[in-house]
Protein backbone atom coordinates (compact mmCIF):
# COMPACT_ATOMS: atom_id res chain seq x y z
CA UNK A 1 0.00 0.00 0.00
CA UNK A 2 1.26 3.17 -0.71
CA UNK A 3 -0.27 6.66 -0.01
CA UNK A 4 0.45 10.54 -0.64
CA UNK A 5 -0.96 13.81 0.07
CA UNK A 6 -1.01 16.27 -2.57
CA UNK A 7 -1.82 19.84 -3.06
CA UNK A 8 -5.20 21.25 -4.52
CA UNK A 9 -4.32 22.47 -7.39
CA UNK A 10 -3.95 21.74 -11.27
CA UNK A 11 -0.19 21.97 -11.11
CA UNK A 12 -0.48 18.71 -8.85
CA UNK A 13 -1.90 16.47 -11.83
CA UNK A 14 1.70 15.56 -12.84
CA UNK A 15 2.57 14.19 -9.92
CA UNK A 16 -0.53 12.57 -9.17
CA UNK A 17 -0.65 10.75 -12.46
CA UNK A 18 3.12 9.71 -11.86
CA UNK A 19 2.57 8.31 -8.24
CA UNK A 20 -0.92 6.27 -9.54
CA UNK A 21 1.21 5.26 -12.75
CA UNK A 22 4.15 3.70 -10.77
CA UNK A 23 1.50 1.98 -8.78
CA UNK A 24 -0.36 0.81 -12.25
CA UNK A 25 3.31 -0.66 -13.05
CA UNK A 26 4.41 -2.26 -10.03
CA UNK A 27 0.96 -3.98 -10.25
CA UNK A 28 1.88 -5.33 -13.68
CA UNK A 29 -0.79 -3.58 -16.14
CA UNK A 30 -0.06 -3.33 -19.74
CA UNK A 31 0.42 0.30 -21.06
CA UNK A 32 -2.94 0.85 -22.58
CA UNK A 33 -4.41 -0.26 -19.15
CA UNK A 34 -1.69 2.09 -17.30
CA UNK A 35 -2.98 4.89 -19.29
CA UNK A 36 -6.83 4.57 -18.30
CA UNK A 37 -5.92 4.50 -14.91
CA UNK A 38 -3.73 7.68 -15.35
CA UNK A 39 -6.69 9.71 -16.93
CA UNK A 40 -9.47 7.86 -14.80
CA UNK A 41 -7.32 9.39 -11.68
CA UNK A 42 -6.59 12.79 -13.60
CA UNK A 43 -10.32 13.48 -14.64
CA UNK A 44 -11.29 12.54 -10.83
CA UNK A 45 -8.38 14.99 -9.35
CA UNK A 46 -9.41 17.92 -11.48
CA UNK A 47 -13.10 17.40 -10.67
CA UNK A 48 -12.07 17.42 -6.91
CA UNK A 49 -9.99 20.61 -7.44
CA UNK A 50 -12.67 22.53 -9.55
CA UNK A 51 -16.28 20.96 -7.86
CA UNK A 52 -15.42 19.77 -4.27
CA UNK A 53 -13.03 22.30 -3.37
CA UNK A 54 -14.32 25.20 -5.75
CA UNK A 55 -10.86 26.44 -6.95
CA UNK A 56 -7.37 25.66 -6.41
CA UNK A 57 -5.16 26.00 -3.35
CA UNK A 58 -8.85 24.89 -0.85
CA UNK A 59 -7.08 21.75 0.41
CA UNK A 60 -5.22 18.93 -0.13
CA UNK A 61 -5.98 15.11 -1.98
CA UNK A 62 -5.09 12.30 -0.55
CA UNK A 63 -4.38 9.08 -3.00
CA UNK A 64 -3.78 5.43 -1.70
CA UNK A 65 -2.76 2.42 -4.33
CA UNK A 66 -3.43 -0.64 -3.16
CA UNK A 67 -2.26 -3.84 -5.02
CA UNK A 68 -5.38 -6.36 -4.96
CA UNK A 69 -2.90 -9.41 -6.27
CA UNK A 70 -4.95 -9.10 -9.80
CA UNK A 71 -5.84 -5.44 -9.44
CA UNK A 72 -5.66 -2.25 -8.06
CA UNK A 73 -7.35 -0.25 -5.79
CA UNK A 74 -7.56 3.84 -6.09
CA UNK A 75 -8.34 5.49 -3.44
CA UNK A 76 -9.19 9.34 -3.62
CA UNK A 77 -9.96 11.56 -0.47
CA UNK A 78 -10.38 14.94 -0.12
CA UNK A 79 -12.37 17.74 2.17
CA UNK A 80 -14.07 19.60 0.00
CA UNK A 81 -18.29 19.97 -0.68
CA UNK A 82 -20.08 16.47 -0.99
CA UNK A 83 -20.38 15.38 -3.95
CA UNK A 84 -23.01 13.82 -5.69
CA UNK A 85 -22.86 11.85 -8.30
CA UNK A 86 -26.26 11.57 -9.22
CA UNK A 87 -25.94 15.05 -10.02
CA UNK A 88 -23.96 14.85 -13.10
CA UNK A 89 -25.89 14.16 -16.35
CA UNK A 90 -24.11 12.48 -19.20
CA UNK A 91 -22.69 14.00 -21.97
CA UNK A 92 -24.56 14.14 -24.96
CA UNK A 93 -22.70 13.83 -28.24
CA UNK A 94 -25.23 13.02 -30.43
CA UNK A 95 -25.80 16.75 -30.98
CA UNK A 96 -25.15 18.82 -32.99
CA UNK A 97 -21.34 20.90 -32.38
CA UNK A 98 -22.99 24.40 -31.68
CA UNK A 99 -25.23 22.48 -28.70
CA UNK A 100 -22.64 20.73 -26.93
CA UNK A 101 -22.90 21.01 -23.35
CA UNK A 102 -19.54 21.29 -21.79
CA UNK A 103 -20.28 18.90 -18.70
CA UNK A 104 -20.04 15.24 -17.24
CA UNK A 105 -17.44 14.24 -19.68
CA UNK A 106 -14.67 13.55 -16.91
CA UNK A 107 -17.36 10.78 -14.71
CA UNK A 108 -18.34 8.91 -18.04
CA UNK A 109 -14.73 8.65 -18.81
CA UNK A 110 -13.79 7.81 -15.10
CA UNK A 111 -17.06 4.81 -15.09
CA UNK A 112 -15.36 4.08 -18.63
CA UNK A 113 -11.75 3.39 -17.35
CA UNK A 114 -12.13 1.49 -14.00
CA UNK A 115 -13.89 -1.17 -13.86
CA UNK A 116 -15.67 -0.29 -10.09
CA UNK A 117 -16.39 3.37 -8.65
CA UNK A 118 -17.78 3.77 -5.55
CA UNK A 119 -18.44 7.34 -4.05
CA UNK A 120 -19.21 8.07 -0.83
CA UNK A 121 -19.12 11.17 1.51
CA UNK A 122 -18.86 11.36 5.40
CA UNK A 123 -18.48 13.91 8.33
CA UNK A 124 -15.87 12.15 9.25
CA UNK A 125 -13.78 11.40 6.60
CA UNK A 126 -15.48 13.76 3.57
CA UNK A 127 -15.15 12.41 0.15
CA UNK A 128 -14.32 8.89 -0.57
CA UNK A 129 -13.69 8.21 -4.11
CA UNK A 130 -13.00 3.95 -4.53
CA UNK A 131 -11.87 2.82 -8.15
CA UNK A 132 -10.86 -0.63 -9.12
CA UNK A 133 -9.24 -1.59 -12.22
CA UNK A 134 -8.59 -5.37 -12.71
CA UNK A 135 -6.20 -7.17 -15.06
CA UNK A 136 -7.87 -8.59 -18.03
CA UNK A 137 -6.15 -11.92 -18.33
CA UNK B 1 4.18 21.42 -22.35
CA UNK B 2 5.56 23.18 -24.98
CA UNK B 3 3.49 25.25 -28.20
CA UNK B 4 4.90 26.84 -31.36
CA UNK B 5 2.91 27.83 -33.99
CA UNK B 6 3.77 27.75 -38.04
CA UNK B 7 2.13 29.66 -40.37
CA UNK B 8 1.24 28.55 -43.70
CA UNK B 9 -0.10 29.70 -47.01
CA UNK B 10 -3.73 27.99 -46.39
CA UNK B 11 -3.82 27.30 -42.94
CA UNK B 12 -1.65 27.69 -39.58
CA UNK B 13 -0.30 24.71 -37.63
CA UNK B 14 -0.06 24.95 -33.68
CA UNK B 15 1.89 22.56 -32.61
CA UNK B 16 1.94 20.90 -29.25
CA UNK B 17 4.49 18.76 -27.24
CA UNK B 18 4.12 17.21 -23.96
CA UNK B 19 0.97 16.51 -21.75
CA UNK B 20 -2.45 18.46 -22.24
CA UNK B 21 -4.37 18.47 -18.52
CA UNK B 22 -6.11 21.08 -16.14
CA UNK B 23 -2.91 22.69 -15.57
CA UNK B 24 -1.95 23.07 -19.11
CA UNK B 25 -4.96 23.58 -21.43
CA UNK B 26 -5.44 26.74 -20.75
CA UNK B 27 -1.76 27.81 -22.41
CA UNK B 28 -3.35 25.80 -25.56
CA UNK B 29 -6.50 27.72 -25.32
CA UNK B 30 -4.46 30.93 -25.47
CA UNK B 31 -2.74 30.46 -28.52
CA UNK B 32 -5.17 28.81 -30.47
CA UNK B 33 -8.09 31.92 -29.36
CA UNK B 34 -5.12 34.30 -30.06
CA UNK B 35 -5.22 32.75 -34.01
CA UNK B 36 -9.32 32.84 -34.38
CA UNK B 37 -9.13 36.40 -32.95
CA UNK B 38 -6.29 37.29 -35.43
CA UNK B 39 -8.93 35.73 -38.21
CA UNK B 40 -7.49 32.47 -38.64
CA UNK B 41 -10.07 29.45 -38.92
CA UNK B 42 -7.97 27.05 -41.07
CA UNK B 43 -6.11 25.39 -38.04
CA UNK B 44 -4.01 22.39 -38.15
CA UNK B 45 -3.28 21.08 -34.31
CA UNK B 46 -0.36 18.83 -34.50
CA UNK B 47 -0.32 16.54 -31.31
CA UNK B 48 1.72 13.82 -32.51
CA UNK B 49 4.28 14.29 -29.65
CA UNK B 50 1.55 14.64 -27.09
CA UNK B 51 1.14 11.84 -24.84
CA UNK B 52 -1.88 12.43 -22.49
CA UNK B 53 -4.64 14.56 -22.69
CA UNK B 54 -7.65 14.90 -20.48
CA UNK B 55 -10.96 16.06 -20.92
CA UNK B 56 -9.83 19.52 -20.25
CA UNK B 57 -8.10 19.59 -23.54
CA UNK B 58 -10.98 18.16 -25.72
CA UNK B 59 -12.95 21.32 -24.14
CA UNK B 60 -10.55 23.34 -25.35
CA UNK B 61 -10.71 22.22 -28.89
CA UNK B 62 -14.56 21.58 -29.12
CA UNK B 63 -14.80 25.45 -28.62
CA UNK B 64 -12.56 26.23 -30.85
CA UNK B 65 -13.89 24.22 -33.87
CA UNK B 66 -17.02 26.01 -32.93
CA UNK B 67 -15.65 29.55 -33.39
CA UNK B 68 -13.54 28.05 -36.07
CA UNK B 69 -16.51 26.52 -38.01
CA UNK B 70 -18.57 29.75 -37.87
CA UNK B 71 -16.30 31.23 -40.06
CA UNK B 72 -15.27 31.29 -43.93
CA UNK B 73 -15.40 27.22 -44.02
CA UNK B 74 -12.76 27.39 -41.08
CA UNK B 75 -11.94 23.93 -39.66
CA UNK B 76 -10.13 22.51 -36.59
CA UNK B 77 -8.42 19.30 -37.40
CA UNK B 78 -6.07 17.13 -35.99
CA UNK B 79 -2.62 15.52 -36.73
CA UNK B 80 -0.85 12.45 -35.45
CA UNK B 81 -3.26 11.66 -32.79
CA UNK B 82 -1.82 8.61 -30.56
CA UNK B 83 -3.49 5.59 -30.31
CA UNK B 84 -4.44 5.92 -26.58
CA UNK B 85 -5.68 9.73 -27.07
CA UNK B 86 -7.81 8.89 -30.20
CA UNK B 87 -9.44 5.89 -27.97
CA UNK B 88 -10.58 7.92 -25.29
CA UNK B 89 -11.48 10.73 -27.75
CA UNK B 90 -13.92 7.89 -29.39
CA UNK B 91 -15.27 6.38 -26.14
CA UNK B 92 -16.68 9.83 -25.00
CA UNK B 93 -17.71 10.11 -28.48
CA UNK B 94 -15.91 13.59 -29.52
CA UNK B 95 -14.25 12.17 -32.00
CA UNK B 96 -16.97 12.51 -34.29
CA UNK B 97 -16.61 16.71 -34.43
CA UNK B 98 -12.69 16.52 -36.02
CA UNK B 99 -11.35 15.02 -38.89
CA UNK B 100 -7.80 13.53 -37.54
CA UNK B 101 -5.14 12.91 -40.10
CA UNK B 102 -2.13 10.28 -39.79
CA UNK B 103 0.34 12.91 -40.96
CA UNK B 104 0.98 16.41 -40.58
CA UNK B 105 1.99 16.71 -44.71
CA UNK B 106 -1.90 15.17 -45.44
CA UNK B 107 -3.88 17.58 -42.77
CA UNK B 108 -1.76 20.73 -44.47
CA UNK B 109 -3.15 19.76 -47.59
CA UNK B 110 -6.89 19.30 -46.94
CA UNK B 111 -6.75 22.99 -46.64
Amino acid sequence: MATAKFSGRFESLASIRKFVLQAASNAGFNEKEIYAVELAVDEACSNIIEHAYGGEGKGDIECTCNDLNGGLEIILKDDGKPFDPCTVSQPDFSVALEEIKPRGAGLFLIRNMMDDVDFEFSEKDGNVLRMVKRKKE
Amino acid sequence: MEITTTQYKRCDVVKSVGRIDSSTAPDLEEVLTSLTQDGKYKIVLDIEEVDFMSSKGWWVLIETQKTCKRYNRGELILSGVQERIRDSLNLVGMGSYFQIFDDLVSAVAHF
